[in-house]
């Protein structure tokens, strides 16, 4: 059992995610850096799906209740047990009456805990990922409070030693620019060549509202092709007739400012999508906070393929360093 | 002609259509039920939608343009002749002009076209109605094909089986609302909609459906296989309630009795192609007899 003494900003219990029931609005929900969360999973042994902990800006404070073995992977948020810094990236055994806190937020947003076994809660339509907004899934379908109690499960495939420590190679990288690769396309026809330009060109800045349903920019106002609207879109030249929007398409009502649909995002709407972030850019989308800057860089699908290989490759590679 | 677009390394999107009709809903949903049947290894969600539908995949298993290329053989080789959609009849009881709604629409005037009226006077003003009353009654004198499900879970966009010039047309709030009751009744651009759970929106909003089309604890009786109730291609007769009659829906749901009146049906999009009229009287006689 590990008892939440508090529950941060907003915690909630993440896995793989819920996959498959896109196509009566459920969205996948699940870990936003799948990466991060993928190799704490690693780290502890455990299966590729078993739940953990998606900590935002500001860690919860946690004890442990029995004897455990975590991981702490992501964003830079230092954390400490009994008070004492304790490293990231790396295989960590608890004692029974232990008490994990955290800093404040030195890079990135959010920070998984993995725990050998995984979070238990009941499994939602195969997943125990939490959706907030209709309350399934994690902790009764909310993020953790104070008084929580979670039960540690049986998730876990093989014992890793402690002290098992990633190289930084295999650690998330905060030094350089925030580029989100995109593939344009989906409705990217209804905007005019000159603002297709601009969206590359310039840099967008996270607005507050910046969460797991989605990200908003600020920059500039973007515009679309002149048309008479088709019948059924509605009159705005931002409107179409209400399609499907793929995770992590970004769409631009009214022009005014681009959202970023991510994992608990509604499934489709009525409004201009433009290109999708991919997949392996939903991780470092999941990093940037809110007044940080970021450039969205066009990629073609092959790119974006050679992106996922890569990608499969370094987990790949973590799972056998952590195995030997 | 359709439109085949990358959405990232793991969604196809295919618009059909720029414009909203029966016919290319009916044909989104022909393709995609012959892409479910075929079985094609790699995909992982198969989302119909109003014009146009959205494929998701893994790319591990199936190159996109591989994927791309079945889809447009598919579009070649699917036809409407013989296809056929077993549906459900369903009557949805709505109180038009609910106090909780009109609580949402006075909150949010100024992110509205016409902050001086209320959406369901505007709505009848610019579809030349002469009152709101005869607003609701188009609205409710037809009914509707659930032609898309999404944005939330269990959400049905829903378009009325009338002749195009007899349909209603509405804009979307200028900006989105940030807040919606729960099972709120709304429209925007040519499609009706129930908001299955509270949150952002910005459809016109006109009533509240009596009735739940999201039950996370599963406890009524026509949510015992799913958490949501709209199924693409149900037929959906909105029918205007008065407040006696809410409440009494309301107590039933809560003691857990209540259950939907509908009648399975099979039908062609021939049928409705034909006459929507005709099909429509048809599908209310069923509904009721």
């Amino acid at each position: 059992m590990i008892k939440v003494k508090n529950p941060g900003l907003e915690t909630t219990v993440q896995d793989y995610g819920r996959i498959g029931y896109y196509n009566v609005g459920m969205p996948p929900s699940g870990a936003m850096d799948k990466y991060s969360y993928t190799v704490g999973n690693i780290l502890v042994g455990n299966d590729e799906n078993a739940a953990s902990l998606e900590i935002t800006y500001m860690g919860p404070v946690l004890q442990f209740q029995e004897d455990a073995v975590i991981a702490i992977t992501g964003g830079e948020i230092p954390p400490k047990i009994n008070g004492e810094s304790v490293p990231m990236w790396e295989t960590l055994s608890v004692k029974s009456g232990d008490e994990l806190s955290f800093d404040f937020v030195k890079k990135g947003a959010r920070v998984y805990l993995a725990v050998a076994g995984g979070i238990e809660v009941p499994l939602i339509m195969e997943s125990r990922s939490t959706y907030t907004l209709c309350g399934i899934g994690g902790m009764e379908g909310r993020a953790l409070q104070e008084g929580d109690e979670l039960t540690i499960g049986t998730n876990k495939k093989q014992d890793v030693k402690e002290g098992t420590s990633l190289p930084d190679e295999y650690r998330l990288d905060f030094s350089g620019d925030n580029e989100i690769r995109v593939v344009l396309g989906l409705c990217s026809y209804r905007l005019t060549e000159d603002s297709k330009k601009r969206f590359f060109e310039r840099e967008w800045t996270v607005t507050t509202e910046a969460n797991r349903v989605g990200y908003r920019f600020k920059g500039e106002r973007l515009h679309f092709m002149e048309r008479e609207q088709p019948f059924g879109a509605g009159s705005n030249a931002s409107n179409v007739v209400d399609l499907g929007y793929p995770i992590g398409s970004i769409q631009v009502p009214d022009g005014v400012e681009p959202i970023a649909l991510l994992n608990d995002a509604v499934t489709g709407g009525g409004y201009v999508t433009i290109c999708t972030i991919i997949s392996t850019d939903l991780d470092k989308m999941a990093q940037v906070k809110t007044n940080e800057k970021v450039r969205f860089v066009s990629v073609d699908i092959e790119e974006a393929l050679q992106a996922r290989n890569e990608y499969r490759d370094t987990v790949e590679k973590v799972r056998q360093f952590v195995a030997k | 002609m359709p439109r085949y677009e990358y959405g990232g390394d793991e969604f196809i999107f295919v618009e059909l259509s720029e414009e909203m009709s029966l016919e290319v809903n009916f044909q989104a949903m022909a393709i995609t039920k012959q892409l479910k049947e075929d079985n094609v290894p790699g995909i992982v969600d198969i989302c119909p939608s109003n014009a146009s539908y959205m494929i998701r995949f893994q790319p591990e298993k199936i190159h996109p343009d591989d994927l791309i290329a079945k889809l447009k053989q598919l579009e070649e080789s699917v036809s409407l002749d013989g296809f056929e959609i077993s549906s459900r009849i369903v009557d949805m009881p709505i109180l038009f002009e609910d106090p909780w709604t009109h609580e949402t629409v006075m909150r949010f005037r100024d992110r509205h076209q016409d902050p001086s009226s209320t959406d369901l006077e505007y709505a009848a003003r610019i579809n030349g109605f002469d009152s709101k009353e005869e607003l609701i009654q188009a609205i409710t004198d037809y009914p509707y094909i659930a032609s898309m499900i999404g944005f939330v879970p269990g959400l049905p966009w829903c378009y009325q089986m009338v002749p195009r010039e007899q349909q209603i047309q509405v804009p979307k709030y200028v900006r989105p609302r940030t807040f919606t009751s729960e099972r709120a009744f709304g429209f925007g651009g040519a499609f009706a909609v129930i908001y299955p759970v509270q949150g952002a929106g910005g459809y016109q909003l006109f009533g509240t459906a009596a009735a739940p089309i999201f039950e996370s604890e599963q406890r009524l009786h026509d949510f015992k296989d799913s958490m949501t109730f709209p199924r693409q291609g149900d037929l959906l007769r909105f029918r205007s309630i008065t407040m006696d009659e809410y409440e009494k829906i309301r107590k039933e749901v809560k003691d857990g009795t209540f259950r939907y009146v509908m009648k399975d049906f099979t039908f062609t999009p021939q049928q409705v192609l034909e006459d929507p009229k005709a099909f429509s009287d048809d599908v209310l006689g069923r509904l009721y007899a």
